[in-house]
């Protein structure tokens, strides 16, 4: 049974897909190049789906993107167990850190152009400068946020520093780190279509541009929504890992 | 006594944080100097401090400056008056919510930058598409956090205005803007950076006067110096539009910390 409110949901996307339909049909598009009905839309769809390119570009922006989220996320995760777990390290490191942060991840593209060309790994490196952030400041905050408590039980338990950190730290900051490991996942997938829209030949941000160059507004708007629905899906996906992982504790984190 | 101590020890603390800052660029002018890595991907600090003073007296690197600030400003500035307007408009209506915020939250993960097509479609690689794009980017963070203040004002509040027979205009400025401030004002906040990156991205692909076109003409001529300084000036316009909005944000909410 469907609730009230999912058809109150439904309404205006549909509203706005038989608008699209009727105003397309009544005003001739075909001499237009930036728009084009929903109908087109499904057909350009259609046609990306059989003809594989869809699943490539597709693979190739997810690829990057996980990718680079896996590169920078791993540095940005050590730096900040490491930065939590020694306070002094984290004041001396504090003015380096805060004068790198601020630049703009897109302001690396230039830089890692003329260094690695075009390519995958010229993606990679964007990303992983873009997911090291929120994943080094969070996992910095959850590390210090691990109930002191905890902290008294391993240091009467006389555990090594590493042990302490991979018993104790790791577990109870767990939580936090997923929810930083999600918001830096939804980075990576905007960071890669933004490289790729911007010069990177490959994946979905480069199969718009291309699609809008070639007067294919049914592609492109094909292509939009179809990146849309990735968007969607991971952000769902992740989500749910979320919550079936950690349950309330994690939703309670991060309103926190 | 106490607190001077620890007044005194925090600025220890910051000096000797200033000096490993200055370490890692010393590591970095020595990398240079012994050429570990080409001096076609990284100057030193020297030549990227050079290039960023002749750049600034006698270049052009101010206008670029300026050329970036205005994108941002312009789509920020008109960003935040629809975004906090729509989203009072939507957020307010307990009825409307229901049949809008699906669609914004499907939305939500949407890069903004795939948009960027679309205008060049509708205004070519001109200055009205960059507008466009970084108005709309910014003004996302805006609107979701605006209803989502408006939506979690504290029920009780509204049917107050009720039995007052408040206006829905009065109900917005009285109850709703205040309590949704917070919100908002986190919503500004990220909206700057996004404001900052597609203005980049669009100087980056329209050629518009601005340190994106400025830091891409380096790096396609080779001129690494030239590009570290305009990358400097990104992090520096970055740091300082963040520092001022969060300024803002705290003095604005000075009246909630002091519990009225």
């Amino acid at each position: 049974v469907i609730s009230s409110d999912t058809w109150k949901g439904l309404a205006l996307p549909v509203a706005l897909i038989v608008i699209g339909e009727i105003a397309g049909r009544m005003a001739n598009l075909t001499d237009i190049d930036s728009l084009a009905p929903p109908s087109a839309i499904i057909a350009a769809f259609v046609e990306a789906v059989a003809d594989g390119s869809i699943l490539k570009t597709t693979r190739d922006t997810l690829v990057t993107a996980f990718t680079g989220l896996a590169v920078g996320g791993s540095i940005g995760l050590l730096i900040g167990i490491v930065l939590g777990v020694l306070p002094t390290a984290d004041r001396l490191m504090e003015v380096t850190i805060e004068s790198i942060r601020p630049i703009p991840s897109i302001a690396i593209l230039p830089i890692a152009l003329i260094a690695l060309g075009f390519g995958y790994r010229l993606e990679i490196a964007i990303i992983s400068f873009a997911c090291m952030w929120p994943l080094l400041i969070l996992t910095r905050a959850a590390v210090r946020g691990v109930e002191p408590r905890l902290m008294e039980v391993s240091r009467a338990l006389r555990l090594t520093p590493g042990a302490r950190v991979t018993k104790i730290v790791i577990p109870a900051a767990l939580p936090r780190i997923f929810v930083a490991f999600r918001l830096a996942a939804g980075i990576a997938l905007i960071v890669s279509v933004t490289v790729e829209i911007a010069i990177n030949p490959l994946g979905l941000g480069h199969a718009i541009m291309t699609a809008q160059q070639a007067l294919r507004p049914d592609l492109m708007l094909a292509y939009l929504v179809w990146l849309g629905i990735v968007g969607w899906a991971l952000n769902a996906a992740l989500l749910f890992a979320q919550q079936r992982l950690f349950g309330r504790a994690a939703v309670v984190e991060e309103t926190r | 006594m106490n607190a001077a101590v620890s007044a005194g020890s925090a600025v220890l603390w910051r000096v000797a944080s200033f000096a490993i800052a200055a370490g890692v660029v010393a590591v970095w002018q020595m990398i240079a100097n012994a050429r570990l890595v080409s001096p076609v991907f990284l100057p030193g600090p020297d030549r990227a401090w050079t290039a960023l003073v002749r750049g600034l007296t006698e270049g052009d690197l101010v206008a670029k400056i300026v050329g970036t600030l205005e994108h941002m400003a312009f789509g920020w500035l008109s960003a935040s008056i629809v975004g906090v307007a729509l989203g009072a408009l939507i957020g307010s209506s307990p009825r409307i919510r229901p049949y809008v915020t699906p669609t914004l939250e499907f939305l939500r993960p949407l890069p903004v930058s795939a948009l960027i097509p679309v205008a060049i479609a509708f205004f070519g690689l001109s200055q009205a598409m960059a507008l466009s794009v970084i108005g709309f980017g910014a003004m996302w963070p805006m609107l979701l956090a605006t209803v989502h203040g408006f939506a979690a004002v504290e029920p009780r509040l509204y049917e107050v205005a009720r039995s007052l027979h408040l206006s829905r205009a009065e109900v917005i400025f009285k109850i709703g803007l205040p309590s949704a401030s917070p919100d908002i004002l986190a919503g500004m906040r990220l909206s700057v950076t996004v404001a900052l990156i597609l203005s980049v991205v669009c100087e980056i692909l329209a050629g518009l006067d601005g340190l994106g076109h400025w830091i891409l003409l380096s790096a396609r001529a080779f001129r690494s110096a030239d590009l570290f300084a305009g990358v400097i000036l990104l992090g520096v316009i970055g740091y300082l539009t963040s520092l001022v909005v969060a300024y803002a944000e705290r003095r604005l909410l000075v009246w909630r910390a002091s519990g009225h």
